[in-house]
């Protein structure tokens, strides 16, 4: 069974983070920077990965990393949920849980030491569990010998990377960002950039093949969308605190409208619900960090519960903002365009549940 | 002449004689405008219920319209309100160029302070001699940039109680002292704007209703605001359920059995709030909407956020993506020509705009269940 409070050291972790995140990145600079048309924040990344050690926390010390845990690397995902803060910490993510099942590579110690950037070229709404590898584990990029054709859409964090790890022809491959052409999207997410990706012979490096690349690919999907998770109940538990403080102080009808029952109401139903994804996020990080047999349907229930958790969280936040909830000067867009991007991102929680009824054998009719 | 002058050209001569123009005003002058308006004012005193035979002759024709999304403040809220309460004088005035799109009209009613609690807004308007000076801070102003005219809910008797100490204007947004400036909103784009008021004369004359009675008249303006978001008379499939619903049919690879489910599920919330819709607009007929206009709103607001929602999802990879972020200020936001990202995120303010969802739960609750009050005043 897995533990579900959080240890003493994963609340270090979390302070330390948070005090980072609070004081480089609150919601105004990621504002800026989107303004700025320069959303990702490659010194704030620079502080958490290389100085703090974030990148290479599920990482053995033997291999290059903290040797902490998918635990603790869920910790991180919920500040930085809580934050929006635009750094590739997800795509980095998904590629250390990649390389984590491959041979050792130089690639994995320099990614735990935040030395580079590097992510999954595969797009964000690609769902859970969607083909493994067998055959082409990615329909749209080819493999001629030692190079890669073809192209990737809506990529996330592809456009901070130096190395993209390409599924292609039923292999994992390691290609150089520099030998691809990126190009940025106009995202619904602007805190979380995605891009295009174009390989033309792009030259590329065999990471794995065959049955390893599969469990690879699904080590890294797996793990993404159980970080993914976290990162939902970050937004959701600061969507939460937000819009408690502000119905505290707006008055209207001469009280605040947080006496208000139909705000009450709300709002501790949010918290139930919030209640409910820290539990389902953290068996599922639990799961993941053990090897858990039930780390697939984990990983599927915290998509299913926590994506609509977020988005509702969000939504809430702008409403009980009122009309301020509604303009650009308000953090609460942030919150809702990264809350809905994410509820697509590895699938729709319409398509976890029915990724969840196959896995827990519920068969549909006929 | 460089081809971009003679556009120019064009476009001014184009204003001058615009045809469009020429015909509305001979619509509305032939009671063709809003059938159950008086005669003289637009209409021919029929039942609101006939319009439609009206409107699909002309559209049969090929006929210009008065473009009603872009005056939606105009016919849904000043209109009504200046039938009911303005004087023949300001009838005369006012509607015709308002119907034909002429004038366009904001609504000055929100402030930072008054929101839910209108009623309690600050603006104030003070007596000299024939006019009033009026100063304060309106804010979330739709269309504000363009129109010329405004309805105006102002503070003319801070010692009275704060429902009686207020009275309604029209205000002329070309008056010095009017300042607009653009609010951006969560879209990206600015619809609508923050508005200084700073000593802004008003003739008297321009005053709708009598001095402290600007609630009441306000409350007209309310209900009609309420009516004219979400109750129209549309077909089935009409906004966004339709565009799912299209969606589902062109696009088998959107498709899988959850989504399905719920598809069904706000297809029967939407058709039975369509019928609501309907049923009401058959009770208005003949009288003025009551507390059964916030249902049809309430409902509106809900569904229109719950399918855009859905919508967006539905599309996975293309949900990812959003249109354009620059701040613009767009015309009337044609909803369907937008992405579903636009589209989720605009709808958000649904539950806001003319009143949010909790303050029309109160209202039902109260005023047609006769619920005793959460709060008083
Ligand atoms: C897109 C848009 C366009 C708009 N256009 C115009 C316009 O053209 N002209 C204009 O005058 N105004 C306009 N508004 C303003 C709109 O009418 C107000 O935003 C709205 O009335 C809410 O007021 P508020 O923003 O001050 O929120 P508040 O009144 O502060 O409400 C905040 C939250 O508290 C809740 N709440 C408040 N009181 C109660 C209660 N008694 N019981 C339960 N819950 C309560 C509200 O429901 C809301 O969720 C527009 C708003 C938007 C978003």
């Amino acid at each position: 069974m897995t533990a579900l409070l959080y240890t003493e050291t994963e609340e270090d972790l979390r302070a330390t983070v948070r005090k980072v995140l609070t004081g480089r990145s609150p919601w105004q600079a990621v504002l800026a920077r989107i303004d700025g048309g320069e959303p990702y924040d490659a010194g704030l990344w620079h502080t958490l990965a290389a100085e703090i050690g974030c990148a290479g926390l599920p990482v053995p010390a033997g291999r290059g990393g903290a040797g902490a845990g998918w635990r603790e690397a869920a910790v991180v995902a919920e500040e930085l949920g809580r934050s929006v803060a635009p750094v590739p910490y997800l795509g980095c993510a998904q590629a250390v849980a990649a390389l984590l099942a491959c041979d050792d590579t130089e690639l994995l110690r320099r990614l735990s030491d935040g030395d580079l950037v590097a992510t999954l070229a595969v797009p964000l709404s690609t769902p859970l569990g969607a083909a493994p590898p067998a055959g082409a584990l990615s329909p749209t990029v080819r493999a001629d010998g030692d190079t890669l054709t073809g192209t990737v859409t809506s990529v996330l964090d592809a456009l901070p990377a130096d190395v993209l790890i390409v599924p292609a022809g039923g292999s994992l491959w390691q290609v150089a960002a520099a030998d691809a052409r990126i190009t940025a999207v106009t995202s619904l997410d602007q805190t979380r950039p995605l891009a295009d990706i174009s390989f033309d012979a792009a030259p590329a490096v065999r990471l794995a093949t065959g049955a390893p690349a599969g469990r690879a690919w699904t080590a890294a999907r797996t793990a993404g969308a159980v970080l993914l998770a976290a990162e939902q109940l970050g937004i959701a538990d600061r969507c939460l605190e937000t819009t408690v403080a502000y119905v505290k102080q707006r008055h209207q009808f001469g009280r605040p409208i947080g006496s208000f029952q139909a705000v009450k109401h709300r709002l501790a139903q949010l918290w139930v619900q919030i209640t409910q994804a820290r539990a389902v996020a953290r068996h599922a990080a639990g799961c993941l960090t053990t090897g858990d047999p039930d780390t697939p349907v984990a990983a599927h229930l915290a998509q299913a519960h926590c994506a609509d958790v977020a988005v509702r969280a969000a939504q809430d936040c702008v409403q009980l903002h009122g009309g301020i909830g509604f303009t650009w000067e308000h953090p609460a867009h942030l919150y809702l365009k990264r809350a809905k991007s994410d509820a697509i991102a590895f699938g729709t929680p319409a398509r976890h549940r029915d990724a969840l009824a196959a896995l827990l054998h519920l068969p549909g009719p006929g | 002449m460089r081809a971009d002058e003679l556009a120019a050209r064009t476009r001014e001569f184009l204003s001058a004689y615009d045809p469009a123009t020429d015909f509305l005003r001979a619509r509305f002058d032939a009671g063709l405008a809003w059938v159950h308006y008086p005669r003289g004012l637009g209409g021919l005193d029929l039942p609101r219920a006939l319009q439609p035979v009206v409107d699909e002759v002309l559209a049969a024709a090929g006929a210009p319209d008065n473009d009603p999304l872009r005056i939606t403040v105009g016919l849904g809220m000043a209109a009504p309100t200046i039938l009911r309460h303005g004087t023949d004088e300001q009838r005369r005035r006012w509607l015709r160029p308002l119907w034909t799109g002429e004038e366009l009209w904001c609504q000055l009613f929100s402030e930072p302070g008054a929101g839910s609690d209108l009623a309690s807004l600050t603006t104030r308007a003070v007596r000299h001699g024939d006019d009033w000076l009026v100063s304060g801070q309106k804010v979330w102003t739709s269309t504000a940039h363009e129109a010329r005219w405004a309805i105006l809910l102002a503070r003319t008797d801070p010692a009275a109680p704060k429902h009686d100490g207020l009275t309604f204007f029209a205000c002329d947004m070309t008056a010095p002292g009017v300042d607009v400036r653009p609010l951006r909103q969560l879209t990206g784009e600015a619809e609508f704007n923050e508005v200084f008021l700073d000593e802004v004369r008003i003739p008297d004359a321009d005053r709708i209703g009598g001095i402290g009675q600007g609630w009441q008249v306000a409350r007209t303006t309310l209900m009609n605001e309420r009516v004219a978001i979400g109750g129209a008379p549309v077909p089935r499939e009409h906004g966004m359920i339709g565009i799912v619903a299209r969606a589902w049919r062109e696009r088998p690879s959107v498709r899988t059995a959850g989504a399905r489910d719920e598809l069904m599920r706000l297809w029967v919330a939407a058709e039975a709030a369509r019928l609501s819709a309907r049923r009401l607009g058959e009770q208005l007929a003949a009288g003025q909407p009551g507390a059964e206009g916030s249902a049809v709103k309430y409902a509106f607001a809900l569904l229109n956020q719950e399918i855009s929602g859905f919508g967006l999802e539905l599309l996975g990879e293309e949900g990812l993506r959003y249109d354009d972020w620059t701040m613009r200020r767009p015309p009337a936001v044609d909803w369907a020509l937008r992405t579903p990202g636009y589209r989720y995120l605009r709808a958000r303010a649904n539950s806001i705009e003319g009143g949010t969802s909790e303050i029309l739960c109160n209202i039902i609750a109260e005023r047609v269940l006769g619920l005793p009050r959460e709060v008083t005043g």
